[in-house]
């Protein structure tokens, strides 16, 4: 690399750096890191990410491969899937999991647990209509018991409807019996996971990235 | 009970003070007997050794004194229950309660009862070393390790590591020191104490003490980070203070200290820790292995928990390793895999006996620390009392400071100005530093300086600082502890969580947090948990584990709250979440339902309470006392949940009062009386499953009385041969001739027997027989359509 890209670079990285607020080494790293998945290529694809073995036993892999590529989490507006992304986006998918700084005020907290939420809700909704149905629900609760051992679809089923069940009484109360409740909005799940403290717990230490230790996901 | 207490209180208000007064004087009493004894028995003596001269007759004693016999157990258990009343008559007085923490109450009882036996002439008990920590400690910490939540302990374990090893030798090193400083002071008259003696002092006094934590720290219900930083230094910090005051407590009696000891101390510490530890998860594993053979033997399961954990920290202070930290490692050890092999049973009572006899103990303790107060010989010094309580304060608050501003480096989640505020407010002293005084050989001149140092301490942090946490807790709006229970939606998505989190930190490719909690949990399933769980459970996955434990609740309280339908207001039920289902069952649904039918009619001794959500059968798996009756309920959710499931349009199944509305069924409005619920529900399905089907017109003699369903595909009924015992009242919707005939049909179908064998089918009664397919006939559409062949092996395989 010549003096001039690397000074490109350079400015390039500090200009993500204030965007995406990373520090300048974390998003060295994870620079590394990228040019690493995609093989030296200006964008990573779907396959780059899938044949990264950790992420073999995990058994929500393709719904978070599917993140990243989710135009939803990249901007606010669009709707769709990408196939592939640049440094750029990839950042952008990682400041959902950012650790929430010390001296946040409320306001900043509460945004910053809405755009937490946001990213598990635009996980569990793939068809990306804003409300996570009966069937999304219980799919993603599939996924999540796929890698453990034989479980019977109805017990799967089972829990799925009880979560719904139970978003629906909090949520909606008394409901008559011809009602129907079409699925989990956004502002509900804010509402069932009011608890989990989000902010503090969806966090990834990006402070102590080893890239000697990195394996390579090839 | 709250309303209860106080309607009594109200109602006597001189009565709970005589209550008071008379359990104290009792207290008193319990004392005087000691010696009561030495005086009975000089007279029988002397009586006896008259009577030998005399040679008289004496009458046959139809009733005698023998107090000796019993005095030990007597003493002990007349002490324990006194201290028993003590407690319960603080709850009486609500208003002293909400102030004073029970713990400030017990000792001031303890000063009581000290007093008045010291006034009478006796000397009161103390608080022997070898009683409470074999006796009265155990308890308490198993208590505290069984239940030690896990989660928050592990996120926190660097801090509350640093806190418990580092804070302790900072306070030990600061307050020896400083006393040491004070002593050289001329004024003070102090010069004899070496600095050895303040170093051992300071280890025995720096120490917070969990079992002054627990009591205080239960009642103000603080945030969960707070409550595990503050208690879990408690527990660990045991080790740092066995391996202080050993250390200095041989230095004393060597006099000299050289390099190789100091290094010799260090080693010393990990090995008591660590070693400890070890102790810990061993008997740890062995009851958990043990658990996993006690199927048939479930009486006495919990006796292996208590006793496994016993031996535990026997075993370890037998060697002189830290035995807090074993016990605290054998309970969090063989918390997951014991409570996987045990009943429901057991489980509670292993939670109901921890509660209790750790309740005692600690009561127990802080009586006599009271009494140990007005017993114990004093020696006082202002300057080293007042001394030491204002040294412990000042290196407590400064520790705490320090080291928090070196662990918020390090920590995602930094601990704020309030935070420190609480932990460093919340280092209790305690009844152990008491023991660890006491235990001090006779051989320090300055002992009972030391004792009545840290009686002060132990008054002034649990005094004072107990009373007043409590208001400053509020006044600081610290974050309490949320109250409510886990819902199934968080314990979904912690686990979601934790997945999504190990995956991007592998897409980072960086070995954290999460990577290592995923090793472990994988490592644990497929090996551990294989030898230690009983059966086939351990394959299942928390989440399950989770969901079963939650039904069980539910339907325990289902069983429990009986009549109270109203209690359980279920809004919302499967109708409202399922989307409109098309009403075609296949075959492997319609085998589920005769199974759960079948089963209904074999135990259908229970009556239907009260109505939730729908949920699913559960797992037939556990075989617990009561399942049958749960698990007729689940039944029963069930086919509420596939009768609304096939009719979409059903209107609320109202159990309580029977009422059932079917307004697309033209069907009367049927009011069981004298039913039996699981066959009003086998009606109602049938009822569902008739709408549907076809009923073949030219029906031929029944052949065994059974008859299988099949929907729209085949037409044939499902009936059995044994009626429910519906009694259908005036239709409320009699619009169709359908409906009203429905009533003529079943005339006298009262209080029928419902008992109805293992085996569901009869050979006769071709009345009822005729009687269903009259009501099916009345109901459906006839559709002259059969099928003969697919009958045999069906029958048989119902009929089996």
């Amino acid at each position: 690399m010549g003096a001039s890209q690397s000074a490109r670079t350079e400015h390039e990285f500090k200009d993500l750096a204030d965007r995406t607020g990373f520090s300048l080494e974390q998003i060295n790293n994870l620079n590394k890191r990228f040019r690493q998945l995609s093989s030296n290529k200006e964008t990573l694809s779907r396959e780059d990410l899938a044949s990264i073995p950790d992420l073999d036993n995990n058994p929500i892999r393709l719904q978070i491969i599917n993140a990243f590529f989710d135009k939803r989490n990249l901007s606010q507006s669009e709707v769709g899937i990408v196939q592939e992304i640049g440094f750029e986006e990839f950042l952008m998918v990682l400041t959902h999991f950012q650790p929430a700084a010390m001296d946040i005020t409320e306001d900043n907290r509460e945004k910053l647990r809405r755009t937490k939420l946001r990213f598990l809700f635009n996980m569990h909704d793939t068809d990306g209509n804003g409300i996570i149905t009966l069937e999304e629900y219980r799919q993603a609760v599939e996924e999540l018991l796929s890698k453990a051992g034989t479980i019977a679809p109805e017990t799967v089923k089972a829990i799925a409807d009880a979560a719904m069940l139970d978003v629906a009484s909090t949520t909606r109360g008394k409901m008559e019996p011809d009602e129907f409740y079409e699925g989990i909005t956004f502002e509900h799940f804010l509402q069932i996971l009011k608890t989990l403290d989000i902010e503090t717990t969806m966090h990834v230490r990006f402070l102590n990235l080893d890239t000697a230790n990195m394996r390579c996901g090839k | 009970m709250i309303f209860e207490m106080s309607a009594l209180s109200c109602a006597f208000p001189g009565c709970r003070w005589s209550v008071l007064l008379l359990v104290l004087v009792l207290l008193v009493c319990s004392a005087l007997p000691i010696d009561a004894s030495a005086s009975v028995y000089p007279l029988r003596g002397t009586e006896g050794s008259n009577l030998t001269n005399v040679t008289t007759k004496k009458a046959f004693p139809v009733i005698g004194v023998n107090y000796d016999h019993v005095r030990k157990p007597f003493e002990i258990a007349l002490w324990i229950l006194l201290a028993l009343l003590m407690k319960l008559g603080f709850h009486i007085i609500p208003r002293v309660s909400s102030v004073v923490p029970e713990s400030c109450l017990l000792i001031v009882v303890g000063l009581l009862v000290g007093g008045f036996i010291k006034v009478i002439g006796e000397k009161p008990p103390v608080l022997d070393s070898q009683l409470f920590f074999l006796c009265l400690l155990p308890p308490i910490i198993l208590d505290a390790g069984y239940f030690l939540p896990i989660r928050p302990f592990t996120d926190n374990v660097g801090t509350i590591l640093v806190f418990a090893v580092i804070g302790t030798l900072w306070n030990a090193f600061f307050v020896g020191g400083s006393l040491y400083a004070l002593c050289q002071i001329e004024s003070v008259d102090l010069a004899g104490i070496g600095l050895l003696s303040c170093l051992l002092f300071g280890s025995i006094v720096s120490a917070v003490d969990p079992v002054a934590v627990l009591a205080v720290f239960e009642e103000i219900h603080i945030n969960e980070l707070l409550h595990i930083l503050v208690f879990g230094e408690s527990l660990l910090n045991d080790a740092v203070t066995v391996v202080l005051y050993n250390l200095f407590e041989e230095f004393y009696k060597v006099g000299t200290v050289t390099v190789l000891d100091v290094f010799l101390g260090v080693v010393c510490f990990f090995v008591v820790s660590l070693g400890g530890v070890l102790v810990g998860v061993i008997y740890g594993f062995l009851a958990a292995f043990t658990s996993r053979f006690t199927s048939h033997t479930r009486v006495i399961e919990p006796l292996f928990v208590f006793l496994y954990s016993y031996m535990a920290y026997l075993s370890s202070e037998l060697f002189h390793l830290s035995g807090i930290m074993a016990l605290i490692a054998c309970g969090v050890v063989m918390r997951p895999y014991v409570e996987a092999n045990i009943s429901h049973k057991s489980y509670t009572t292993i939670k109901y006996f921890l509660k209790m006899w750790s309740s005692v103990s600690e009561t127990l303790i802080f009586i006599f620390l009271g009494v140990s107060t007005v017993a114990g010989p004093h020696a006082w010094n202002w300057a080293f009392v007042v001394g030491t309580v204002v040294l412990c304060l000042v290196s407590r608050v400064l520790g705490v400071i320090g080291l928090t501003f070196i662990i918020n480096k390090f920590r995602i989640v930094k601990l704020t100005k309030k935070d420190q505020f609480i932990v460093a407010y919340g280092g209790l002293r305690g009844a152990i530093a008491f023991s660890l005084g006491y235990l001090l050989s006779d051989s320090h001149p300055t002992r009972h300086l030391f004792l009545t140092a840290i009686i002060t301490v132990i008054f002034f942090t649990v005094f004072v600082q107990g009373m007043t946490i409590r208001p400053l807790v509020e006044l600081l709006a610290v974050k309490r502890k949320k109250e409510s229970k886990r819902s199934i939606n968080e314990e979904i998505h912690t686990e979601f969580l934790d997945h999504l989190l190990r995956g991007v930190e592998d897409v980072c490719g960086h070995y954290g947090h999460y990577h290592w909690k995923d090793k472990l949990s994988r490592f644990n399933k497929t090996y551990v948990k294989r030898w230690l769980i009983a059966g086939e459970n351990f394959r299942e996955p928390e989440l399950i584990a989770f969901y079963r434990k939650m039904e069980l609740k539910q339907a325990i309280m289902m069983v429990e709250s009986g009549q109270l339908s109203s209690s359980l207001p279920s809004t919302v039920s499967m109708q409202n979440i399922e989307p409109k289902p098309i009403p075609r069952v296949s075959k492997k649904q319609e085998e589920e339902i005769r199974r759960i039918l079948r089963s209904n009619l074999q135990n259908n001794k229970q009556r239907m309470r009260s109505r939730s959500y729908s949920r699913h059968t559960l797992f037939e798996a556990d075989e617990e006392d009561n399942m049958s009756e749960v698990r007729l309920r689940k039944t029963k959710m069930e086919m509420d949940r596939r009768v609304s499931v096939m009719e979409g349009r059903v209107s609320v199944l109202d159990w309580t009062s029977g009422v059932l509305t079917f307004p697309n069924l033209n069907i009367a409005e049927i009011q069981p009386r004298n039913c039996n619920k699981p066959m009003f529900a086998l009606v109602t399905i049938f009822l569902q499953v008739s709408h549907y089907l076809t009923v073949p017109a030219n029906r031929e003699s029944p052949r065994i009385g059974v008859r299988r369903v099949r929907f729209e595909s085949d037409n044939q009924v499902f009936s059995t041969d044994r009626l429910p015992t519906a009694h259908f009242e005036k239709p409320s919707y009699p619009s169709t001739p359908d409906a009203v005939s429905l009533e003529a049909e079943f005339p006298k179908r009262v209080n029928q027997k419902t008992d109805i064998g293992p085996k569901v089918y009869a050979s006769d009664n071709h009345q009822r027989e005729l009687d269903y397919q009259s009501l099916a006939r009345c109901l459906s559409d006839p559709g002259p359509h059969k099928e003969e062949e697919e009958d045999d092996d069906d029958d048989e395989i119902f009929m089996s």
